[in-house]
């Protein structure tokens, strides 16, 4: 048997509960201080980073990063843009780096002659970079400064 | 007396040309005996006049890209990839339209452009490109000749708008720059030598130079 008071003091209890639920905003760098229910406005497109100078990598593994500008880069069936310069004959021209010669291997092991199909695509891996400020701290430490840490008397 | 006598044979169709030409002939090469000089001068000029504005006029007209894009192999094909590019769509709103680019602008190297156009409406009229399938095997085809004549006149097109002249390198990438002193104020190489596919897609680009 529940009284109708109970019930009345459950329907205000849901009310304020949701209502300050929706209210609620996070405070996250990525999303801005938009409530979230709502949709916030749209980032202002940043124009890709053209310096061309080569980006150190963060660890041995990572592909290098595009330094310059590909919009419009055509990469498809029908050909690759960025072969134009980083083809092995191209290179003497262009002086852009080489694809690696670990490109040329397919799945097998074998080193084709080129670039392997599975690895035509340079921008599943490979990306160019904005000029932005990076919304989230990040406190990434490279191996070199970490093994110089553990070592005694290393770089703190 | 009848006109149609059935005892002699009618004239061939080419004997009766003759005829008729040879009549034409007298009738043009006998002075005037009703218009004066002045009055066949004066018409003469009023005719020139009409007959070679309208001539260039309608060579304008077949000159714009709403005439380019009014056949659907156009407007559906090439012109619908051109307005992702730079070309059509910029910073600055300045845009290149289709003859800007594949028209020559002077006038002895547009007539004979326009001459070579023919072959285009002959394709169009016969279906050579009609369906996107089509189109693209023939893109490789068609983007050679565009190379062809890109090449031959050192990118004359593109020069009506980019000079090397007043292309300022330090408000280039280094990339540019870099290519741009090297190959192109060298003479080296033409624009479309290494800018090939930038206001349409490219089609297979197996064996052509500088391409893998």
């Amino acid at each position: 048997m529940i009284g109708k008071p109970f019930v009345l003091l459950l329907a205000i209890a849901l009310a304020a509960g949701s209502s300050s639920l929706l209210a609620q905003s996070l405070n996250s760098g990525l999303r801005g201080p938009t409530p979230l229910n709502e949709e916030g406005p749209a980032p202002p497109m940043t124009p890709m980073r053209n310096t061309s100078e080569k980006e150190v990598r963060n660890y041995p593994e990572q592909p290098p990063v595009i330094p310059h500008s590909v919009e419009g880069y055509q990469i498809d069936i029908n050909g690759n843009k960025c072969l134009s310069c980083h083809a092995r004959a191209r290179t003497g021209e262009s002086n852009a780096p080489m694809v690696s010669i670990t490109h040329f291997m397919d799945r097998d092991g074998q080193f084709l002659s080129t670039v392997s199909p599975r690895r035509f695509f340079c921008t599943s891996c490979h990306v160019p970079q904005n000029v932005v400020k990076a919304p989230i701290a990040n406190d990434f430490i490279d191996v070199d400064t970490l093994i110089s840490r553990a070592t005694p008397g290393g770089r703190r | 007396m009848s006109a149609v006598d059935p005892s002699t044979p009618r004239p061939s169709w080419l004997a009766r040309l003759w005829n008729f030409i040879v009549e034409l002939w007298g009738v043009l090469r006998r002075p005037s005996s009703v218009f004066g000089l002045g009055a066949l001068v004066f018409a003469g000029f009023v005719a020139g006049v009409i007959f070679w504005g309208g001539f260039n006029t309608a060579l304008e007209i077949t000159n714009t890209e709403k005439f380019c894009t009014g056949c659907h192999e156009m407007k559906d094909n090439v012109f619908a990839e051109l307005k992702s590019t730079a070309h059509f769509s910029n910073r600055s709103g300045v845009r290149a339209s289709c003859p800007d680019c594949h028209v020559p602008h002077n006038w002895t190297d547009k007539i004979a452009r326009k001459m070579q156009a023919s072959k285009e409406v002959w394709g169009h009229l016969f279906g050579t490109i009609d369906t996107r399938e089509k189109f693209k095997d023939h893109r490789l085809e068609l983007a050679l000749h565009e190379w062809a004549r890109l090449k031959a006149n050192d990118s004359l097109e593109c020069r009506n708008c980019h000079s090397s002249e007043s292309m300022d390198i330090t408000k280039q990438s280094p990339r540019a720059s870099v290519a741009h002193q090297r190959f192109l104020f060298t003479s080296e190489k033409t624009c479309i030598d290494c800018h090939k596919g930038i206001a349409h897609q490219l089609p297979d680009m197996k064996g052509v130079p500088g391409w893998q």
